[in-house]
Order: structure tokens, then C-alpha cells, then sequence
């Protein structure tokens, strides 16, 4: 149990310290939340620059007071009770933990849902790679996946917009869900919701497919060289078990840690097709908050994505240990 | 060739055996690679158009274009005399692309150099150090590789005042180094081991000698495809920072024509596509010519591999 133990407590080291070089980070931008809440009335209302101005200093109150130091001290005792400090010019005077939790579940079912599919067919493809192994199929589709996976996904999503939602118009171009549905759970509201999301999702699916395939592919080909496969095979077990339990079972096993890895990463990396579909969860919040100069939304959503990340590499790595009987033995004596 | 066959060797015979080791062996690796060789050409073509291009295409002035017709006073589609058509400012889609590959291409390699340098080091000192060194470095390469590479990205380039490639460069191989810190680590213990090593070090050669000229020919191939990927991670990322607007626009840079064609919509409608097409196709080409050079990266730089040519 202590590898646990001192896993935790380099999980809790890296949150600390990713959200102390952060709040140094942003709190040493050029240009205040005053500053860029001007000139967006400037843009938006065609206001002079003292109106705007005016205007803009009502969110005097909620810019942070003091030394650089006593900020931060104060920042991160309350960080560390759970409170990110209130939005300065976004949404000002709404705490940046209520603004982040309205938007999570939208980038978790994005993600959650594209990771499942594209880790569900890379698995399939990357095995049938694997036992035509050097047949044109495998070749042809190795090349492939390996350019796709090189395309930036931010290309996809405009490309995906560009033909599926402009030109063919299958697919909506922004927004969470239509105005006309009532929010709940409903039939129609959850099929309007998944309309909203396919888009997104296929791109994740087309990005991250080809990784996925190219790893199973790899580990099925050195699973298929054991020996226990060639004995499974000399006992006459039928085909199916041994491609399912046997090989199967034993190739997933070492793409598991980037299954958990990759969760936390697509939650960081969603700002791209987020801001391209206009949708808004984590990574539409935190462009907002950059583009507005908004301090502790930007920092509070910068945290959130630390520890989502951290917190799957973590249990990446406690449930790889229960899961592969070697390492469970191994750690187990400690 | 080793250090001492090379130093009994006239200057003849070292430009040809460097000839032969660089360009006649690598060229015959590559006519062989058919996937590899379409990459060459394909970069080749590009580091082309970055080095002679902008002395050959004018600099894409604004409001060049001639309207076309007075309805369609934005939309310039390609024609013979602009072969990509102009963008919203009527400026040459062709030349902004020409004039971008320079600045694209200095990004992607600078981070890709840094990246590739800081990696080798941290890697090697880790590696052969051990004890509280090791654990030090490792520590610190284990929280920067926790630590979420694009949002942090994009929270640093928003202090960034002035983009020159040699900033954007730095500050892409902040996150990007430690993946392969860890992999040289790794690499580097395990070949400690080998009988070779213990023989150099049996026979009292320096240190750097040791790292120089033993273990890093064995490194090479897995240096260089790691160089190509931090190259096109590079190029993902300085593009995807100017698309979103995070870094100064005043540049002409590929990924500030996906900004323009992004903000001003031209994936609306097909008469406006192509301003958005041409950086898509540029970015995609080079991209692709990058991964497909890589599968001849290994034979090229394996020395066990090379021999069999």
C-alpha cells in the first residue's frame, strides 16, 4: 500500500505546483481585466473610452488587492479549501467553481463518449491489423493512421464544419442543445444533445483512431509471438477463445494506461474543437477566459484541467497495478 | 567510421567517405523507400519554397486583387494571374503561403532543436549520474509531463510580447522535452550494461568519449525520430496558437490565415473555401512529408540496420 501512498502525494506535489506557477504566470499578462473589459464595450457597444471605461470599473471590486505574495498565499488557501475566487470580467461576480462545474459535464461526455468509440474501433482494426500482418490492408492502413494521426485535430473540426454542417447541413453548426427542446431527460433532449455533440466527437474519433489501431496492432503482434498462445493453440482451444481471452485480454493490457492518460489530456486539449463548434465546456471556458483577461477564471479552469489529468494518471497507475497479476505481486510485498 | 580509422585517413578519403556515409547511402535508402522518398521530395520542395521562395514571389501586399465583380466584391477565386485566389484583404493567397513557410518551418525546427537538446541532456546526465541527481531530474520531468502540455501552452503565450520564432520555438519545447528525457533515461541504463560500454570504461576512455562516441551512435535513430516528431508536434502547436489568436497576428504565418478564414467565415460558403483550403493543404503536405521522411529515418541512422544495404 505505501506506493500508493507516495503516488498520491506526487499527485497532490504536481497540483500545487502547476497551480502556483499558473497563478505567477497569469498574474504577470500584460493587460488588466479593467483594461480588456473596456475595449470589449469599445468593440461590442461602439462606446467612447471613458463611458467604457466607467463601465468597466464595476468590476473594481473583484480584481485582487495587495502584494503579488499576499495574493498568492491567499489565493491558494483557499484553493486549497475548494474555493477558485470569483470571475473578474467574464461573468463578474459569479464564482469560477460554479461557472466550471456547468461547464464539465459537456466536455466529459464529449470526451468520454469519443474516447470510448475510438478506443472500441482501434482495438478491432489495430487486431485485425495485427493477424494480416503484412498483407497491403495492414500496410495501407498503417500509412494511413499514421498521417492521420499527425493532422492537426483543430483541420479536422474545420473541415467536418465546413462540408457537414455547412454544405450538406446534417449537423448544427454550434451550441450545447436547440432552443426548442426542454432540458431533462427526455428522448428528445438526449437525441438533440448527441446531434450537438457528433461533430465534436467525430473529430476526436478521427484524431485519436489511428493511435489507437497502430498500439493494438503492435502489442497483438508481440502477444501472437508468445509462447502460451502457440501452447493454447497446440491444445486445440477453439479460435475465437484464444483471439478473445488469450491474445485479446494481453494486447489491451499495456494500451490501458493511455486509455486513463488520454482521458485527462482530450479534457485539457478540447479547446480547439471546442472553440471551432462553439461548444461550450472546459476548453471554450478557458479561450473565454484569455480573451477577457479574466484572472482566477483562467487560473480556476487551468486548475481543473491539472487535476483531471493528474487524478487519471493516478488511477492509471493504481488500477494498472491491479490489474496486471505481476506488478499486484510485486508491489503487494512491498 | 570511427574517431581513430578517421584520423589516419587523408582529407581525400574523409570527404569520401563522408560522401559515401551521408549522401550516397542515405540517397540509395531512399530511392529503395518508396513511402520515404515521396517525403524527401515533398520536404525538399518545402524547405525550397521557404529559402528561394520569397525571392521569387512578391510580398503579399493588401488590396492587390482588382474586385472581381462588383457583387462579389470579397470573393477573389483562384485565377491565372492569382493561382490561389486573394483573401478577404485582397491580398495573394499564394504569396502569404510562401512567404508563411519560412517562419512555420524556423518555428517547427528551433522547437524541434531545443526539444530534441534538452531532452538528450536531461536524459543522459539522469542516466548516467544516478542517485540524487537522477531523482531530482526525473522529479521534475514527472511533473512536466503531468502537467497538461496545451492549455499550459497557451497560458504562457499570452505573456509573450514579441512572437520572434526563436521565442515561439522556446517556448513550444517547455512542455515537450520530457517524454523523451524519459526515453533517453531509459535507453541510456539499459545500455550502460552492455558489454561494449563496460570494455570502453575497462579501457579508462573519458566519459566523453563514452556518451560521445559509444552511446550515441546507438541513440542516433531514435534521436532523429524523436527530432521529426517534436518537429510536427511544433508545428500543431505554433499553428494551433496563432489560430486562435493567442499570439500576435502581425505575423504572416499559416496558422494566421486560418484565423482570418476562421473569423471572417469563409468556411460559409464554397466561393470563399479556398482562403481557409490553402493553409489546410500547406499544413497537411507538410505534415505528412515529415511522417513519411521518418520511415527512412531508422535505416539511415541504425548502424546495425545500414550495414545491409
Amino acid at each position: 500500500m505505501r506506493w500508493i501512498v507516495k503516488r498520491v502525494i506526487i499527485a497532490f506535489l504536481t497540483i500545487l505546483v502547476a497551480a502556483s506557477i499558473t497563478f505567477f504566470v497569469v498574474r504577470s499578462m500584460p493587460g488588466d481585466p479593467i483594461e480588456a473589459l473596456t475595449q470589449a464595450f469599445i468593440r461590442q457597444y461602439y462606446m467612447s473610452y471613458e463611458t467604457a471605461r466607467a463601465l468597466a470599473e464595476s468590476v473594481a471590486p473583484f480584481v485582487p488587492k495587495g502584494s503579488l505574495l499576499q495574493q498568492y498565499i491567499d489565493y491558494m488557501s483557499k484553493f486549497l479549501r475548494g474555493d477558485l475566487g470569483v470571475s473578474i470580467s467574464f461573468s463578474t461576480g459569479t464564482p469560477v467553481a460554479e461557472l466550471l462545474a456547468s461547464r464539465i459535464p459537456w466536455t466529459v461526455l464529449v470526451v468520454a463518449t469519443s474516447l470510448i468509440i475510438s478506443f472500441g474501433l482501434g482495438i478491432l482494426i489495430g487486431m485485425v491489423m495485427a493477424y494480416k500482418h503484412g498483407s497491403k490492408l495492414d500496410s495501407g492502413l498503417a500509412l494511413l493512421f499514421s498521417i492521420t494521426r499527425s493532422i492537426p485535430e483543430y483541420i479536422i473540426a474545420l473541415l467536418l464544419l465546413t462540408v457537414f454542417a455547412f454544405q450538406l447541413k446534417w449537423f448544427p453548426v454550434r451550441g450545447l442543445y436547440s432552443a426548442n427542446v426542454t432540458p431533462g431527460f427526455n428522448l428528445e433532449f438526449i437525441a438533440d444533445v448527441l446531434w450537438h455533440a457528433a461533430l465534436p466527437i467525430t473529430t476526436w474519433v478521427i484524431v485519436h483512431l489511428g493511435g489507437w489501431a497502430l498500439g493494438m496492432r503492435g502489442s497483438t503482434i508481440s502477444v501472437l509471438g508468445e509462447d502460451y498462445i502457440t501452447y493454447a493453440k497446440a491444445r486445440g482451444l477453439p479460435t475465437r477463445r484464444i483471439t478473445v481471452t488469450y491474445v485479446g485480454r494481453n494486447a489491451i493490457l499495456p494500451l490501458f494506461t493511455s486509455f486513463m492518460l488520454s482521458l485527462g489530456f482530450m479534457f485539457g486539449g478540447s479547446i480547439f474543437i471546442e472553440y471551432i463548434f462553439a461548444y461550450p465546456g472546459v476548453g471554450w471556458m478557458l479561450y473565454q477566459a484569455i480573451t477577457n483577461r479574466d484572472w482566477f477564471l483562467m487560473i480556476g479552469t487551468f486548475d481543473i484541467i491539472v487535476i483531471a489529468v493528474v487524478t487519471g494518471a493516478l488511477l492509471a497507475d493504481i488500477l494498472y497495478g491491479f490489474l496486471d497479476p505481476r506488478i499486484r505481486r510485486g508491489r503487494m510485498g512491498e | 567510421m570511427s574517431e581513430k580509422i578517421a584520423a589516419k585517413m587523408t582529407l581525400g578519403e574523409m570527404v569520401k567517405g563522408f560522401i559515401e556515409d551521408w549522401i550516397i547511402v542515405p540517397g540509395k535508402i531512399l530511392v529503395r523507400n518508396k513511402k520515404a522518398f515521396v517525403g524527401f521530395i515533398l520536404l525538399l520542395f518545402y524547405i525550397l519554397m521557404a529559402l528561394v521562395g520569397p525571392f521569387i514571389v512578391p510580398y503579399p501586399q493588401t488590396y492587390v486583387c482588382e474586385p472581381y465583380a462588383p457583387p462579389t466584391l470579397l470573393k477573389w477565386p483562384p485565377s491565372l494571374e492569382h493561382p490561389l485566389g486573394c483573401d478577404y484583404f485582397g491580398a495573394d493567397i499564394w504569396a502569404e503561403i510562401v512567404w508563411g513557410a519560412p517562419i512555420v518551418l524556423q518555428i517547427a525546427f528551433i522547437a524541434g532543436f531545443i526539444t530534441t537538446f534538452i531532452g538528450i541532456t536531461v536524459g543522459m546526465v539522469a542516466g548516467f549520474k544516478g542517485g540524487k541527481v537522477d531523482a531530482v531530474l526525473m522529479a521534475i520531468t514527472d511533473i512536466v509531463m503531468t502537467i497538461p502540455g496545451l492549455p499550459l501552452l497557451i497560458v504562457l503565450a499570452t505573456v509573450i510580447k514579441a512572437a520572434t520564432p526563436w521565442v515561439v520555438g522556446l517556448l513550444l519545447s517547455i512542455t515537450a522535452w520530457a517524454g523523451l528525457a524519459r526515453s533517453i533515461r531509459s535507453q541510456v541504463l539499459s545500455l550502460k550494461e552492455r558489454e561494449f560500454i563496460e570494455a570502453a570504461k575497462a579501457l579508462g576512455l573519458p566519459t566523453w568519449h563514452i556518451v560521445f562516441r559509444e552511446i550515441m551512435p546507438n541513440l542516433m535513430s531514435f534521436i532523429a525520430i524523436n527530432f521529426i516528431f517534436a518537429t510536427t508536434g511544433a508545428i500543431y502547436g505554433s499553428v494551433g496558437l496563432y489560430f486562435l489568436g493567442i499570439l500576435p497576428l502581425t505575423t504572416l504565418n499559416w496558422g494566421v490565415m486560418l484565423n482570418y478564414a476562421y473569423t471572417q467565415g469563409s468556411y460559409m460558403s464554397l466561393s470563399t473555401i479556398h482562403y481557409m483550403l490553402a493553409p489546410i493543404i500547406a499544413i497537411v503536405g507538410l505534415q505528412t512529408s515529415l511522417i513519411l521522411f521518418s520511415y527512412a529515418v531508422d535505416e539511415i541512422f541504425n548502424p546495425r540496420l545500414r550495414t545491409q544495404v
